[in-house]
Order: C-alpha cells, then structure tokens, then sequence
C-alpha cells in the first residue's frame, strides 16, 4: 500500500558550513530589504467584501484554484531548470544545494507579512497582494520538488547513462528518454505533496488579517473565514463542502491517473503486486481521444522538438572540451556583487535590530519560549493519538483498505481552513487563544506523523512480525523489540516535518481576529503578527529571524542527528 | 579461427593506456601500461578476475572514458570522445525500462538522426533478427532476462557498428538462457550476417571466451595488466567436451590463476602506514575458504582448477580469491593450473571447529594487514580504536570502495579468528583479553 509520505533531503556533512552562513546572510538581506520597502506600506487596508451567497462559491473556488496552479506551474518551471542546472553543472550545484537546503527548513508563513507589506508598499494593493499569494505558495511547493528532482537526475543509474553516451543521445534526447522519466515518479508524488501543503499556505495568505491591514483576498479560505465570522453555520457548510468536493475531485481526476501513468517510469524490472490505479485512466486509456491525443498531437509535437533539438545540439559527448567557465573576472564581479548585497543587507539588519528596545527583546524570547513549548505540546499529543492509530492501520491491512480513504480526505481539508471554525468553537470555550492554538498547530501537523508511521507500519516485513508472534512477545517487549525500532526512520521523518509544520502554523493560530476581535496568545507567531500589525518594522524583523535561527538551529543541531542515527541504525534492508 | 575474415587491417590499437585514480601517495591504478590490437575480423575475449581493470578498458577503448596515459588509435586515428563506430551490448542490460521493445531499439537510430519510417524499419528487421517478433510493444520488464538481452543486442547492431563491445553479457542470464545467446550471436557472426568488423567480449567465464574468441587477452589485478595473449586456434561451432577445447580452457585457467611462488613471504607487501606497497587481502569469504579445503580434501589432495570450479559452481571472480585466500595461508598450492592441498590444508580440513580457528589465526596473524591491526589496538587505551581510524589509514593507500572492501575482509577474517572483536553500536574494534588466541597461548610476547 503506498503512502503519501514527504521525506526531508538531509544532506551530509557538517550542522553548519560557510555556504550555509552565506545562504543565511542572503535571506537576512533579503528579509531586511522587504522590511525597508514596507516602511511605505499604507496603513490602512480595506479588504474585499465576502459574500456568502452559495452563488458566489463558484467564483471564490476558481480564484483559489487558480492561485494554486501558477503557484504549482511556476514552481515545476523552477524545479526543471534549477535541478537540471544543479545536477549538471558543478559550479551551480555548489550555490543551489545549500539554498534549498535551509529554504526547505525555513518557516515560510514567517515571510507573509514581510512580502506582503513590501509588495503592497510598492504596487497596486490587488496585484500585490495576487502576487504576494502566489510568491508564498511557491516558496511552501517549491524545495521539495527541486530537491526531489535533483537527487532524481544524480542517481540515473550508470549503466542507462552510459547506453545513452554510447548510442550519442544529444542532451534533448537525454533528457526525454531517460532523465525525466526516471525523475517522472517522485516529481508526481512530490507534485501531490506540494499541492497538498500548497491549500495550507492559500487559506492562510487568503484570509491574512492584522489590526487595520486587511490583506484577505477573494477566495475559498476568505469565504470561510467570513462565514465563521457571522457564525453562519450554513455557508460554513458550504464552503467546506466545496473545499473537500475540488481537493478529491483533483486527486481522481488528475494525481490518481498522473500516478498509475508514471507508474510505467519505475526502474524495477519486476511487476509491482499493487500498482497505482485509477478509473479514471483506465476510462481515458480505452477513449478515442487517448488515441487522437497520443498519436495526432504528442508524436508529431516530440517528433518536431526531437528534430529541432538534433539540429541545434550535437551529440553529447562525455570527454569533449570541459564547458567554459566565465571569465575569472565576470565570477570576481559576480562575488563582489554578492558580497556588496550581503553586507548591506547585513548592515540594515543591523540598523533595523538596533532599534529594538530590551523589552522588546524580552517579548520576543518569552514568546519564543512560549512557541517552544507550544510546538512541543503538539507534537505530543500527535505522537499520542496517531502513534496507536498509524501502527493499528500499517499492521493490518483490512483496516487500511477502509479507513485509507476516510484518513486521506481527512487530512486532505488544509487546517488554515478549520481555523475560523475552531476559533468560533474555542475561544468562546476557553476564552482566549493560548490553548486553542495548540490545537490549531495540531491540526496542520498531525497528518504528517500518522502517514509517515502507516508507511513505517506497513513496511514491517512479514517474517518479522510472524517471528514476533511465535516468540510470543506482547504488549510494551513487542512494541520495544519489533515495532518501535522498525518504524523509527518514518517516525523520525514525520516528526521532522510535523515541527516544522508547527512552527509555521504559530503565526495564523497565535493571532486570530475574528467577529471584529482580535485574539492573541503569547508567543512568537503572535508578535510578528502584532508587529506587523501596529508597523513595528524592527520588532517584525527582529521575531522574524529568530523564528528562522529557531528552526534552522533545531534542524541542523537535532533532527538532522537524530535522521542520521535512523537511517543508519533502523534501516530495513 | 574465423581465417576468412582475417585480415591485418587494425581496427582498434591502444597505446600504453594507463587509468589512475587519485594523486601522488594516494593515486590507484586501475589499468596500467596496456597494449594490443584488435584486427579486422577478429573475435578478442578480454579476460581476468574481478577488479583486474578489463571493464574500464573497455569503456577506455569505446571513448566513454578518457585513459589517463597512453591512447587509443581508431582505425589508425586518434580516438576523441565517444567512439561513433562502437557500440555496447550490457551486462546489465541497460534498457529503458519505460520503452518499449521496439521503442529501445529506435532511439540509438534516433541519436543519430534516423528519420521515422526508416527508423522504425530497421528496428523491426533488427527485432526479428535477433527472434524477438511479436513482443515489439512489450515492455523490457515483461521479458525474460535472455529475451532482454536480446533486445539489448538488436539496439546495438541497429546502429550497424564496425565494433561490437559485449560487457559481459551473459553473466546476468541463467544458465541455458545464456548458451542459447552465445549460439546465435556465434551463427550470427559466423555467417557474416552482421555488418560488424570485430567483437570484443569483456568476461570472467573462461570456457565461455574459449568458446567464442579467435583470440584470448589474459589480465591480472593489482595494477590491472595484460599477463599473455592466447590464441585459440580451434574450429567453429566448438565443443565443450572435445579433448582440445578442455586442454585450451585448462591452460587459460593456468593462466588466469597463476602459480603459488615458492617462498611466500618473498612476494608480499607491506603493512598499510609502512612504505612500499601495502598488501592486499583477497576477498574471499570464511566459508568460502573452508568450503574449497574440505573439498580438495574430499578430491584427494589435488584438482584441476577448472574442475574446481565447475564442481563447486563457482564462477571465476568467487573462485579466485578464494584459491588466492588458500595460498596466502598456506593451504594449498597452485601449478599449472592445478591446485594441491599443503599438509596444513589437510590438518584444517581434518580439524575441529576450535582447532580451525586456532589455525586461521596463526597463519593471519603474521599478515601485514593483520600485524598492523594488532599493533594499533594493543597500543591504543582499552585496546580500543575507531573503524575510521583504520578506514583512514586505508583510504591513504586504496580507492575509498576499496578500502572499505580490504577493511571488511579483515573483519571477517579477524572476527572468525577471534584476534579481536567488533563493536557494532560504537563502530570500535576492540581486543578482548579471553578471546585471543595470543592470550591463550600465552605467547604475550608478539604482543609488544
């Protein structure tokens, strides 16, 4: 049974190198420069009127969907030339691989209000925020996938690179027959997943709402959230329904097929015993228009690339002239110019930082402390709940067959969509938001943790488990001696993405309004909020980049440890 | 020989080809100092044990590899990049396993700017050539390993090659699947079917590059080298059970296995960390060892090599460092293709699980890989040191895979003689005092 699990790239090597201090350094420049330009942002911003008309679903879904798609295709466009630039030419690799190494581990919904002031501060406030939108779903869809695509391209196997040297495959060629086919299986899965987490980031750029800054957008995610508003449980409905109804009808109509048509790019000369399915395909696979499709415009359309390709590419050959690298003084230019970039950007951090008074300072620790801690919670009460239920599901797999799709569409609805809701639920129980966050952070992190530990759970081999039972372990001396050590890689990898996911998830559940109020917990997603909401620039910089270091510290210095031991310890083969 | 096709035009020539990794103490050669010819007509077999450099020169010779010394003449040119007259037949096939049959066959015609209709023509006389009619829209993963192969060689004569190179290309076939193959690749070539000039077969099955070579090149490891030439003047269609055949396929093994020198010690190397040239341990399992004394023992003392290996269906690159693991430890000789149990082989075969151990023990210990080990960990406190220590100190002397290959012979041998004692969950090697034999034997003495 196939899970849809993310695996995290971890690259080996030291916690912390030069490149990475470099990379570090640039996304400071660039998180300083954002703020410098929001010095403009107005301060006032109106936000679209909702309507909650069940006419008006169709509109809010196609913005949605819409945001997605050119979030989603100019992350592939990415994800094509970057890996392809990284896998093949060493220069660029060297500068691509630690970019996505920390971008991949960066809370990005940190960035929203940065981009979002900065880009209001100097285009039209639609556009800006349209674009605003977009810029944050690529930057929540994009590393996976380059990464995947990446390390897709460097472990071709040998010998099909050396058939395609030998019968001189020209780099077109290459790339067709052999590289993006074999790189064809995780770019789908990855696909899935970015769109997946992709819903998470829209919801929360759709309904973003600070003080007087009314950044919402005309979407699903704001129709919920005005729904909830009103308390009106009938759009709400509504709204939910819409959400689910597109999220399965994209995963049947296009990643299901997507995924049993790959399928045929799999290296494995055997037969897998389940392999993907889709009605779907199967019905498109009998059409006329597969036929028309595949023989009137696919055949002719690669034929005519082919050709144009040979024309312009010689073959490739492996030992001819090594590429020419720029000039030394273009690369000096170049690297005076990074540097230039850098140490101002370093310097107006600095500038930025110095205003931040002590007891700012303050807040911004307790509130740290306070995430920290937060984070900590949900992720226990995830490991709690799904380490029973994912092993209970992995184990057996009638319980999968039915409880597969019911956790699938389940988990499929983004939390930042159930925020409104939950809120309206909550804080009207609790009173404020402090414990109600938690739950919100749950809600978008558990789902990683119980996929990753049914796939850890289902990939127990059988004879291990009859072994176990013959030896008649039970109850703790099973779980410690069995199912424990053998699931820790996926256990480790899950929780690597739910931490993640938590801390990304602190700057929409630490700081909600709602109904005309604004609540807000203490802690580190609540005070760039408010920063961002009053026009602390400073503070907002200042909480920004310590929610960054925080994760990147915690990645580097623990669970990269900790992913190391499991994959070297646990591992299963 | 195959005399009608021979002529003295030379194909391929290379020049004191050399392949070296790595530099100055660190540098490995892989192939050094290689000279020959393949002609016009000819059927050459390159042949040697594994690691002796005979698949990197053949990627050397087709241009998918630059040699670090020497060059390779094409036709009396000097060869630049990949070798367009050339193609591969590979061991593991290297089908793309989203195409189809067919499909796989017209992309090496499409590299080279084929157009469609004539593309698919010839890919299809190919397909049927090779009796592969009927699956043109399989899929390689719906094949047998023999039918895939087939495709394999239908893909590289689609491009009408002057020269054919086969990477060992029967090694990942079963048994009969592979006989079949080399039967119609030699009717092929026979009847001069093929547009090919000449083949060059890269094998470690010696009766399979008696049966099929005019022409036998004989390679040894360490640096890989070319040891004789044998020429195999034998009739075509050969037969494994005729008296000539089996004479030839003997004096090659002769040849392959060499001969156990008189004094051991004379030829050994150094000690890693030492000057000079740091011995190499062959990589030949416990079991392995033990299975080919007893079974000498069983044969009474003395065997044809070749013999050997049939019977214990061994192929050569197991066989080999097995037969160089037994004359290390002076358990059995090698003449002429002969191996022959020393007395002391005959007291390990005959001995008790303990007293084999014991055995083992002294006849390693006094190995400079063994030696060095020892020292380290007896000078080290708790007797105690890091895998990456000794990794370390390898890696200075060997290619990194190599390295860890001698490393984990020497763990295995050391572990099963009980000189020390692995530590998984730390990665340490230690020395535990019960369980060394020099404890035991109270000879504390070689100990500092």
């Amino acid at each position: 049974m196939r899970q849809r699990t993310l695996t995290p790239s971890v690259i080996p090597g030291p916690a912390l190198n030069a490149a990475d201090v470099l990379i570090v350094g640039g996304v400071i420049a660039l998180l300083a420069f954002g703020v410098f330009l929001a010095l403009d942002a107005p301060a006032d911003l109106t936000g679209p009127d909702i309507r909650l008309a069940p006419v008006y679903l169709p509109w809010y879904t196609t913005f949605s969907v819409l945001r997605m798609a050119a979030a989603y295709f100019l992350s592939l466009l990415f994800t094509l030339v970057v890996a392809y630039a990284a896998a093949h030419i060493p220069a660029a690799e060297k500068i691509i691989l630690p970019i996505l190494d920390i971008l991949q581990s960066v809370p990005i919904l940190s960035f929203l209000p940065v981009v979002v002031l900065s880009l209001t501060a100097i285009l039209p406030e639609e556009l800006a925020l349209e674009i605003g939108a977009v810029v944050l779903i690529f930057t929540s869809q994009v590393w996976n996938l380059t990464f995947s695509f990446y390390q897709a391209l460097k472990t071709v196997p040998n010998d099909l690179g050396e058939a395609s040297s030998i019968f001189r495959l020209n780099p077109w060629l290459r790339f067709r027959t052999m590289e993006l086919p074999f790189g064809g299986i995780p770019l789908v899965w990855n696909s899935m997943m970015s769109w997946a987490g992709g819903w998470f980031f829209l919801m929360a750029a759709e309904t973003f709402t600070v003080g007087s800054r009314d950044f919402r957008l005309p979407g699903l995610g704001s129709y919920l959230q005005a729904a909830a508003d009103t308390a009106d449980m009938r759009s709400i409905f509504w709204g939910l329904a819409v959400l689910v109804g597109v999220i399965v009808a994209l995963d049947q109509f296009i990643w299901r097929p997507l995924l049993a048509w790959a399928d045929r790019f799999k290296v494995e000369m055997v037969e897998a015993d389940e392999p993907p399915t889709s009605w779907f395909y199967d019905v498109w696979q009998r059409s006329r228009a597969a036929g028309w499709w595949t023989t009137r415009v696919q055949s002719p359309f690669v034929e005519w690339l082919d050709v144009r390709a040979a024309r312009r590419m010689r073959a490739q050959n492996e030992n001819a002239a090594p590429p020419a690298s720029a000039p030394r003084f273009v690369r000096l230019i170049l690297l005076a110019l990074f540097a230039g970039v850098l140490l101002w950007g370093a310097y107006s951090a600095l500038v930025f930082l110095a205003q931040v008074s002590m007891d700012e300072w303050g807040a911004i620790a307790v509130g740290a402390g306070a995430s920290f801690l937060r984070v900590l919670f949900a992720l226990a009460i995830a490991l709690g709940w799904t380490l029973p239920v994912g092993v209970a599901i992995g184990m057996n797999p009638r319980l999968a067959r039915v409880l597969q799709p019911v956790v699938q569409v389940t988990a499929a609805i983004p939390a930042t969509a159930l925020f409104p809701i939950i809120v309206l639920i909550f804080v009207q129980l609790t009173g404020g938001l402090n414990v109600a966050a938690i739950l919100l952070m749950l809600l978008g992190t558990q789902w990683y943790l119980l996929f990753n530990i049914i796939a850890g759970a289902a990939a127990i081999p059988r004879d291990l488990v009859y072994t176990s039972q013959t030896l008649g372990l039970r109850g703790w001396q099973r779980w410690r001696t069995l199912i424990l050590p053998a699931i820790f890689p996926y256990l480790i990898t899950g929780m690597i993405t739910a931490a993640g996911g938590s801390w990304n998830a602190t700057i929409v559940a630490e700081y909600v309004t709602f109904g005309g109020q604004t609540y807000f917990a203490t802690g580190l997603g609540a005070e760039i909020a408010q920063a961002t909401a009053v026009g602390n620039y400073p503070l907002l910089l200042a909480a920004t980049l310590t929610m960054i270091a925080i994760v990147v510290a915690f990645n580097r210095f623990f669970w990269r440890r900790l992913y190391r031991v499991a994959q070297e310890r646990y591992r299963m083969d | 020989m195959n005399t009608t096709n021979h002529t003295n035009n030379v194909l391929v020539e290379l020049r004191g080809i050399g392949k070296f990794y790595g530099r100055g103490q660190r540098e490995t050669r892989a192939v050094e100092n290689v000279s020959f010819q393949i002609r016009d007509g000819e059927f050459v077999a390159l042949l040697g044990p594994s690691g002796c450099g005979k698949s990197t020169l053949l990627r050397i010779i087709t241009g998918l590899m630059p040699p670090s010394a020497g060059e390779v003449l094409y036709r009396g040119k000097p060869l630049r990049g990949v070798n367009e007259h050339a193609t591969i037949v590979f061991q593991t096939f290297a089908l793309f396993p989203w195409l189809t049959v067919e499909a796989n066959v017209q992309v090496a015609l499409q590299a080279r700017g084929v157009a469609p209709a004539e593309r698919r023509a010839r890919a299809l006389k190919l397909i049927d050539l090779v009796g592969l009619d009927g699956f043109e829209s399989a899929y390689p993963r719906e094949l047998s390993g023999g039918m895939r192969q087939k495709v394999g060689f239908a893909r590289a004569l689609a491009v009408e090659p002057e020269l054919l190179c086969l990477d060992e290309p029967f090694s990942a076939l079963d048994v009969l699947s592979a006989e079949s193959l080399r039967g119609e690749l030699m009717e092929l070539w026979t009847s001069h079917t093929l547009p090919t000039r000449a083949i060059l077969l890269v094998s470690h099955n010696i009766e399979e590059a008696v049966l099929m070579a005019d022409r036998i090149i004989v390679m040894d490891k360490d640096p890989g080298r070319v040891v004789t030439e044998i020429q195999v003047a034998l009739p075509q269609p050969r037969h494994r059970k005729e008296i000539h055949f089996l004479a030839l396929v003997d004096r090659v093994y002769a040849a392959v296995a060499g001969e156990t020198p008189v004094e051991p010690y004379v030829r050994m190397g150094t000690a890693p960390n030492e000057p000079g040239k740091t011995e190499m341990l062959p990589h030949a399992p416990i079991s392995a060892i033990a299975g080919l004394v007893e079974y000498l023992a069983e044969e009474g003392k003395r065997a044809d090599l070749y013999y050997v290996g049939e019977k214990l269906s061994m192929e050569l690159d197991e066989l080999l460092p097995a037969v160089e693991a037994v004359e290390l430890l002076e358990m059995a000789t090698v003449t002429g293709g002969d191996i022959a149990l020393t007395a002391l082989g005959g007291t390990f075969a005959a001995a008790t699980i303990l007293a084999r151990k014991e055995i083992f023990a002294q006849h390693i210990r006094p190995l400079p890989m063994f030696r060095w080990i020892m020292n380290e960990l007896q000078r080290a406190e708790q007797h105690r040191l890091p895998l990456d220590f000794f990794l370390n100190v390898l890696e200075s002397e060997f290619t990194a895979k190599e390295a860890e290959r001698q490393f984990n012979t020497a763990i295995n041998w050391g572990r099963y003689a009980e000189l020390f004692e692995f530590d998984d969950d730390r990665d340490e090697l230690y020395l535990t005092n019960g369980s060394t034999p020099a404890a035991v034997g109270g000879s504390t003495a070689s100990a500092k």
